[in-house]
């Protein structure tokens, strides 16, 4: 075995450590389970072996499954999908179900068996441990956590997760565990009887040997005559109404538009009234059911394949190496360069956050200690971190101590004047090679980089605001910015832990310019008389976080007021009144309603609660609808305005990477998680069907549902996005391919652009397509 | 196609459907027993020329499991080549046992059937059965699923009816309850229920508040509420089918509501022939008869869609149809019928209806055709049009002609 070492002890308890060589992770990939089957087979059958032990070589326990090899494996199965659709499923079934029968195996291997978590353990690795007869957790690794991801890239817990969990605690103990991807400690994990001790790394193996030894006849519960499911099954008097209740509590939430929510309740439900064997197959038939569906193919890729790369400095030019950063210079400490220092000490990064007087710049620091205070008394850190920290903040006025900073970050105003004195004054004292970055989101970095006498080292950083809690950051390549430039900013938006996209120099860059539409058409309906709570309700239906409503009342509507008579001034007799600038105007001239930040705007707002502002129906041109429109075609407005601004941007080259449109839509301004993104919503759609419906959306209510050229050639050649702007994510390996059919295994190749042919050896086919990647 | 009239209709009163109702130590299939007892004693039946006995049941479980309306043929001593079938279209049931039983009649199949309901919902209460609709994900969480309560607060919401609206049917209600048992409107129908040793144990429908008024009403809460807008919250499923909505208004409480109940109820049905040869008087024929399937989140909105179907199947219009019974589930059921099928208050529920007398589920629908039976007869009119609203969205109708 590779990835597992046996040692039986003089009590015959076998320790099983599970070490994958070169790998920094334990996963379940294929060969592992290959190996898993064979100490099971060797547990059974091995006379001297009383029970066992199993604990992990590395600091974490195990990760769960490698989705990158999954979906390799369902790649293979998708390319035999059209012509053998029964054989094709029924392989992929026993492809998946392979990890759920070992851990069957393993259960009923006659001997006790007991987990010994020395650290993380996630998905498949819980689901390991859950499949032994005890489980022991150390409680001195900080970073042990248990749970189940699963449903956060579409999802579910597959190697028994949504069948042992639910008979050990209940439905409603398990829900918070299988959806909403709820990760608990060891101590949480004890109290909710999924852990049965937790005791310190170094007491764990013995602890659980003193278990295996003391209980010699372990069995799981379900497994004995008289189980009974905690809580209640769906037809007691006390089961009956929980398993009434979690499909709307879940609905309440998702909206129904994610799969792997209904395929979880689905699998708890049918499972609850099976034995256990049989529950694993209607689970794992779920599961597969859900690699099958699109919306799961573009969360896997979107949301843990793309963003995995595009984190790790995916969008670095070729030309440049990862590098580190160690010191920044924050000029500028409102409330956006508050954040930037915050989240740079987070990660290790020392701060000379600057502005124009101490008390400012102080200021500027405290966010820092009012967070991190919060943290400290929730118990998410300590106060000798909380100090570190802070101490990593040097708030000053002066200039001089940037002179050993690797990167500027620009936060003030947005005044082109004041930028260039910033520009000028700090260049003055950083070194060479240090790139200055502006956080400007309106004024373009070209222009920006004029004041500056190393414009190949300007590049815009554009953070979203509250900086530490969104993810997302856009690096913005002004005319003449470098790749060195473009790679130190990388350098340092992965190791603040965000995830960075490149974007070219443009009016509101990429992630304004896309959410500008969704606010706008939210406009535009209440203009034309659509109801205001079926335009929010219907956002939200449509899988957007907030209403575009309540957005621009989040986002302040005179800041849209500003705008509107900047761009006015700015065009002149060129200037096109939009549907909002009535409604703009009359909230900020007639009633002085500009949004959250005097408690009055679209919504009324009363402490925790808000209402829509009644009086909204005035804005309706021609009075409100007597016809009101469906939800779908509310719904349908919503996703293809921000979509079609996407393809926009995709189109004019501000965006290279699809992956990168797709994760800055969903990281940016919130598009539907569950389309993979703005991008994956349109290759979801098909180019044709996606153009067909822009075309009847402009027919019906007008030019922002315009396509871009490029599309409509697009859908006659029958291309997509992602296969002609992207690169192929799908990585096959040796043995997922090995395992197709050879006509199949062409098929992918020919796909890839490989000139293949079933008379060829299909050994040569294989180098060939593992060689393209 | 041969006509299907009604020879007689009965009905226990109804008892309080909880622990201290009187029917509450009455077995259901006792209580369906006395109902066929009395059925065959009051017209000397010749129970050998029934072909078939149709029960309403809701919650085919324990005591009422197992084909309860077979057990009761027997238990009653009718003929045994009289069969026997329980049924469930929810609180259509009863009507449904009707139509089925006149269906037998008009395709020729069967000479006379008894339609009818019985379910004792002290004994076997809501909820009993189970069933995949409330709980597997397959239909309740993909299909917007939610409880009645919602579903009739969310029509009251849609339609605008106030709390201060469905109080006001509410008492009206209750006024016509009162006034209908005062005036012995029901005296016809009424068969007493018996104890074990044989003596009457409920003889009149004990439910009833004669005197409610807006105030009583006033003070009670709102009975979904706390399941529409916290746990689980019901009412963001509703609105999710109905997103134009901001809130739900939950204005429907115990006082406007259904009450819960225990009865049974029989119709007795047969051809023209099959009447004449034993002797009996029809009272009424069956002219028409419908089902209909509805949205099922808001649910209840099957009143108005079967009542039009069912007038389309008799040739009729609204206008053709002297009173009106349908079933008083929820206030804002009633209101919103009337309102859609432009019905005026004044005929329709005359004698009162559910609110005050309570809806034993399975059978109301054939109370409330013997209801008009008698009241076609009481107030010398021609046609009547009865229907209830049904769980999962539906309707099931029946118009009725004195004859």
């Amino acid at each position: 075995m590779k990835h597992f070492t046996l040692e039986i002890d003089k009590d015959g308890i076998a320790l099983i450590t599970f070490d994958s060589p070169e790998r920094s992770m334990n996963v379940l990939s294929q060969d592992v389970i290959d190996e898993i089957n064979e100490w099971v087979e060797t547990l059974t059958n091995d006379a001297n072996i009383k029970g066992a032990v199993i604990t992990s070589g590395k600091g974490a326990f195990c990760a769960g499954a490698n989705l990158e090899e999954l979906g390799g494996q369902f790649a293979g199965f998708a390319a035999r999908m059209q012509d053998d659709p029964q054989g094709a499923k029924k392989d992929m079934f026993d492809a998946v179900f392979r990890l759920n029968s070992a851990f069957r195996a393993l259960e009923l291997c006659g001997k006790p068996v007991a987990a010994a978590l020395n650290g993380l353990a996630l998905g498949g690795g819980f689901e390991l441990a859950l499949a032994c007869h005890a489980r022991f957790a150390a409680n001195d690794n900080p970073k042990l956590r248990l749970g189940f991801p699963e449903v956060m890239v579409g999802l579910l817990p597959g190697a028994g997760g949504t069948q042992r969990v639910p008979r050990m605690i209940g439905l409603m103990n398990a829900a918070p565990l299988l959806l909403q991807a709820k990760k608990i400690k060891a101590a949480e994990a004890v109290s909710m009887n999924l852990v049965n001790a937790a005791v310190p790394g170094a007491e764990l193996i013995e602890t659980a040997k003193t278990w295996v030894r003391e209980n010699p006849k372990a069995k799981q519960p379900w497994d004995a005559d008289r189980f009974k499911f905690p809580g209640g099954g769906p037809w007691t008097a006390s089961g009956f109404p929980m398993f009434a209740g979690s499909s709307a509590m879940v609905r309440k939430e998702s909206y129904g538009n994610y799969p792997a929510m209904g395929n979880i309740l689905r699998c708890v439900y049918e499972g609850s009234q099976l034995p256990m064997d049989a529950a694993l197959r209607v689970e794992t038939r779920y599961f597969c059911q859900l690699l099958l569906d699109p919306k799961t193919q573009n969360m896997i890729r979107t949301l843990f394949i793309s963003k995995q790369a595009i984190d790790k400095g995916g969008a670095r030019p070729a030309s440049q190496k990862p590098g580190v950063i160690k010191k920044i210079g924050v000029i500028g400490a409102g409330f956006m360069g508050a954040g930037v220092a915050y989240v740079s000490a987070m990660a290790g990064i020392d701060v000379v956050l600057i502005d124009r007087d101490q008390e400012g710049a102080d200021k500027g620091k405290a966010l820092t200690e009012k967070e991190q205070a919060k943290r400290v008394k929730r118990g998410k850190t300590t106060q000798e971190k909380m100090d570190a920290i802070l101490a990593r903040i040097t708030p000053t006025t002066d200039y001089g101590l940037l002179k050993d900073v690797d990167l500027i970050v620009e936060a003030v105003f947005e005044n082109s004047e004041l930028k260039a004195s910033i520009t000028k004054m700090a260049e003055d004292v950083i070194p060479k090679d240090a790139v200055f970055g502006s956080n400007t989101s309106t004024i373009p970095i070209s222009d920006l980089a004029k004041a500056s006498s190393r414009p190949e080292n300007f590049i815009g950083i554009h953070f979203f605001s509250p900086v530490h809690k969104m993810m997302l950051v856009e690096i913005i390549k002004g005319e003449q910015t470098s790749d060195y430039a473009i790679s130190r900013a990388l350098d340092f938006a992965t190791r603040i832990r965000k995830t960075p996209i490149v974007v070219e120099d443009t009016r509101g860059f990429y992630a304004n310019r896309c959410v500008m539409r969704y606010i706008n058409e939210g406009y535009n309906m209440l203009s034309e008389g659509v109801k205001p709570a079926l335009i929010e309700q219907g956002a939200r239906m449509a899988g957007m976080p907030v209403g575009p409503l309540s957005l621009q009342d989040e986002v302040a509507i005179d800041l849209a007021y500003k705008i509107l008579q900047q761009t006015k001034s700015d065009l002149g007799n060129q200037y096109v009144a939009g549907k909002m600038d009535p409604i703009v105007t009359a909230m900020i001239e007639k009633y002085d309603r500009k949004g959250r930040k005097n408690e009055k705007g679209f919504y009324d707002y009363n402490g925790r609660e808000k209402s829509l502002w009644p009086e909204l129906g005035q804005f309706a041109v021609n009075g409100i609808l007597d016809e009101q429109p469906s939800a779908a075609e509310v719904k349908d407005r919503i996703l293809y305005a921000q979509a079609i601004e996407a393809a926009r941007t995709m189109a004019e080259g501000i965006i290279a990477d699809p992956r990168e449109a797709d994760l800055g839509s969903i990281f940016g301004w919130g598009f539907a998680p569950y389309t993979g993104g703005a991008i994956s919503f349109i290759d979801m759609t098909g180019i044709g069907r996606f153009v067909k419906r822009a075309d009847e959306l402009v027919a019906a209510y007008g030019e922002q549902f315009e396509v871009p050229t490029l599309l409509r050639g697009m859908a006659k050649a029958g291309e997509t996005m992602y296969g002609r702007f992207g690169k192929s994510t799908t990585t096959y390996t040796k043995s997922s391919l090995n395992k197709i059919l050879e006509k199949d295994v062409v098929k992918i190749a020919n796909a890839m652009g490989i000139d293949a042919h079933v008379d060829d050896l299909k050994a040569d086919t294989i180098a060939k397509i593992l060689a393209a990647q | 196609m041969t006509k299907a009239f009604i020879y007689d209709a009965i009905r226990t009163p109804r008892g309080k459907g909880k622990k201290n109702g009187s029917l509450h130590e009455i077995t259901a299939l006792s209580l369906a027993t006395q109902q066929l007892e009395a059925l065959r004693d009051r017209n000397n039946l010749d129970t050998s020329k029934v072909d078939d006995v149709i029960l309403g049941c809701v919650h085919q479980v324990k005591g009422q499991g197992a084909d309860i309306a077979r057990s009761a043929v027997i238990t009653a001593n009718w003929d045994e080549k009289c069969a026997g079938v329980s049924i469930n279209r929810f609180c259509a049931s009863g009507l449904e046992a009707v139509n089925m039983a006149a269906a037998k009649v008009m395709s020729g199949m069967s000479d006379m059937v008894v339609g009818g309901g019985v379910e004792s919902l002290s004994r076997i209460p809501m909820g009993s059965d189970g069933g995949a609709m409330g709980v597997d994900p397959s239909i309740s969480f993909d299909h917007h699923m939610i409880p009645q309560g919602i579903s009739a607060d969310l029509i009251a919401t849609k339609w605008g009816y106030s709390r201060d609206d469905v109080d006001a049917y509410a008492v009206e209600s209750q006024k016509r309850a009162a006034n209908a048992w005062d005036g012995g409107r029901f005296k016809k129908s009424i068969v007493p229920v018996k104890d074990q040793m044989g003596v009457n144990i409920l003889e009149h429908d004990e439910l009833m508040r004669p005197g409610t008024d807006m105030q009583a009403l006033g003070g009670l809460n709102p009975a979904f509420a706390m399941m529409g807008e916290m746990m689980p919250g019901f009412d963001f499923i509703a609105m999710q089918k109905y997103p134009e909505l901001e809130s739900i208004n939950h204005v429907h409480h115990a006082g406007n509501s259904s009450g819960i109940v225990d009865g049974a109820s029989l119709v007795l049905v047969g051809s023209k022939k099959a009447g004449k040869k034993q002797g009996l008087k029809p009272r009424a024929r069956i002219r028409a008869f419908a089902e209909i399937g509805t949205e099922p989140t808001i649910m209840l909105t099957g009143p108005e869609a079967v009542a039009r179907k069912c007038l389309g199947k008799a040739g009729m219009e609204i206008g053709d149809i002297d009173i009106w019974e349908i079933n008083e589930a929820f206030a804002s059921v009633v209101l919103q019928s009337m309102e859609e099928l432009g019905v005026d208050h004044s005929i329709m529920n005359v004698n009162g209806g559910a609110i005050a007398m309570g809806h034993p589920l399975g059978v109301t629908g054939a109370m409330i055709i013997g209801t008009m039976v008698d009241e076609l007869e009481r107030a010398d009119k021609q046609t009547a049009l009865i229907t209830l609203c049904v769980g999962g969205g539906m309707g099931s109708a029946i118009i009725i002609e004195r004859v």
